[in-house]
């Protein structure tokens, strides 16, 4: 579980983060929605510490991040796994050898092990076989898979998908949010997906935080959000025809 | 008062790239591989410039030579000194500025656009210690012996060029490479190399860490890495040759 506490941040006097307080559970998908620009990607980069928060706390199960020196951090930053939007492959690596680098680099396996834990994360993520490409030569639906299979390699406690559907057509982000669904279920983890992507939120939103100006305006999930009569929450979930579409039909039903 | 700023965030870049390596097997590995990269690669062109920047002075020296008092073997002790004291370490490490430096710059700033950097910081990774100190420790290294290398083909350019032009002997050209020959000039040269080598790498590596927004960043971060390595170049030598030449 996480928890944040009072978390606030600023960039050169403009503050895009105030006084946030939320829960992220284990064993659950945790959502951050909002437009662009509300500030969903700097509160998920504060909660790993690529940002550091002006005000507030950060708690992995209890272990205040926020207070940690380097080497108590990075500690912590290996039960953490980041897919990141553009999947951040390392170019210069195969496919392999990008799930290989943290395990290789924080465990003392056998090279066999690496090798065997390497191949299983690639299954997982059904790249078997894939092994010796390099990422320019992959697909961004492929990128991301093996963005996750890196994220997975080290057993983390933590995942955190930043936008990962963005760029992807629909039956492949679909395929991709079953997988982030499942390992957070096999694994137990505690996930954290940023998204504004209203399909995620509908296949995959055990638990949904939606930012609004840098502020938490609202919590709930899959379920209570479509029904929600918050103006703010309610323009976002319904701001395609196809959502709209949607709500009709429902109400259509609900006056029969 | 944005240089002293600029100039307090290198230095505390450089605390956290001189830390203990996470893993120093990949230490060794990496520092090996830009030693490829930045070294060997580096190899055609301080040759090639060497060369012919020897046979120019050896040839212009020769020119210039038009009073009897002055002895035959001149040319090459002109061509050794001006070699071994100025052209190789400083001229070749001023190109080298804008080869590895730029290299360098353009590397890590597009892995820090491509969020690499930060994927390397979510894993635990010292992303700068990692990046950084290997490329510094292969500038180090090898720049003194590109810089020797260097240094061999400029007097080898100058004695081609001669004797090409038929303006001297062989044995009047060594005569003079010998002649006055100061084996401080090799320390002095190679220690101002180790220094360029370490402004260059560095200060390229400041550069691409700190780039924020695009490819055009990167860019431009590559452009402001040359510039200024050239000019930490120029001061570095001018404070390294009243310290080791005059004092």
């Amino acid at each position: 579980m996480i928890e944040v506490k009072g978390l606030s941040k600023s960039f050169g006097g403009q503050q895009v983060l105030f006084d946030i307080n939320h829960r992220f559970e284990n064993g659950k998908v945790n959502l951050i929605i909002g437009q662009s620009g509300q500030g969903k990607s700097v509160l998920a980069k504060c909660i790993v510490g690529l940002y550091e928060a002006d005000a507030g706390e950060i708690l992995f199960d209890q272990r205040n991040f926020s207070n940690m020196d380097r080497a108590e951090r990075s500690e912590i930053r290996q039960e953490i796994g980041m897919l990141f939007q553009g999947a951040a492959l390392f170019d210069s690596l195969t496919v392999e050898q990008n799930v290989m680098f943290p395990l290789q680099m924080f465990t003392n396996l056998t090279k066999a092990e690496i090798q065997q834990r390497a191949d299983f994360c690639l299954e997982r993520v059904n790249l078997a076989g894939r092994n010796k490409l390099y990422p320019s030569e992959c697909s961004g639906g492929m990128q991301k898979r093996v963005g996750i299979a890196r994220a997975i390699a080290m057993n983390p406690k933590y995942l955190f998908c930043d936008e990962p559907n963005s760029g992807l057509d629909p039956k492949t982000s679909i395929v991709i949010d079953k997988l982030i669904k499942d390992i957070t279920v096999e694994y137990n983890m505690t996930t954290v997906v940023i998204t504004h992507d209203m399909n995620s939120v509908m296949e995959i939103g055990d638990s949904v935080l939606y930012i609004h100006q840098g502020k938490k305006w609202w919590e709930g999930d899959k379920n209570t959000i479509i029904t929600d009569q918050n103006p703010e929450v309610e323009a976002f979930v319904y701001a395609s025809s196809f959502m709209k579409e949607i709500r009709t039909q429902m109400q259509q039903k609900r006056s029969l | 008062m944005k240089f002293l700023q600029q100039f307090g965030r290198y230095l505390l870049m450089l605390k956290v790239v001189f830390s203990k390596p996470d893993k120093w097997k990949f230490y060794f590995q990496k520092s090996i591989n830009e030693i490829e990269l930045i070294g060997i690669n580096s190899l055609p062109i301080v040759a090639l410039m060497s060369t012919f920047m020897g046979a120019v002075i050896a040839l212009q020296t020769a020119s210039s030579m038009e009073s009897p008092l002055l002895p035959d073997y001149t040319v090459g002790f002109i061509t050794q000194s001006s070699t071994i004291l100025e052209f190789s370490p400083t001229i070749i490490c001023l190109i080298l500025a804008g080869k590895v430096g730029s290299n360098v710059a353009s590397e890590i700033g597009t892995m820090r656009v491509t969020e690499q950097i930060d994927a390397l910081e979510i894993m635990g990774v010292n992303s700068l210690n990692f990046l950084v100190l290997p490329k510094i420790t292969a500038a180090v290294v090898f720049f003194p012996v590109l810089i020797i290398f260097s240094m061999a083909l400029s007097m080898l350019g100058g004695w081609l060029a001669l004797l090409v032009s038929d303006l001297t002997t062989t044995e009047i050209y060594i005569l003079g490479i010998r002649a006055f020959f100061n084996p401080f000039h090799i320390t002095y040269a190679l220690t101002k190399t180790f220094v360029f080598g370490f402004l260059i790498v560095s200060i390229s590596s400041f550069y691409g860490y700190h780039v924020k927004g695009g490819s055009l960043d990167v860019g431009r971060a590559s452009t402001q890495a040359v510039v200024s390595s050239s000019i930490a170049i120029l001061i570095a030598n001018f404070i390294l040759t009243q310290l080791m030449l005059l004092s």
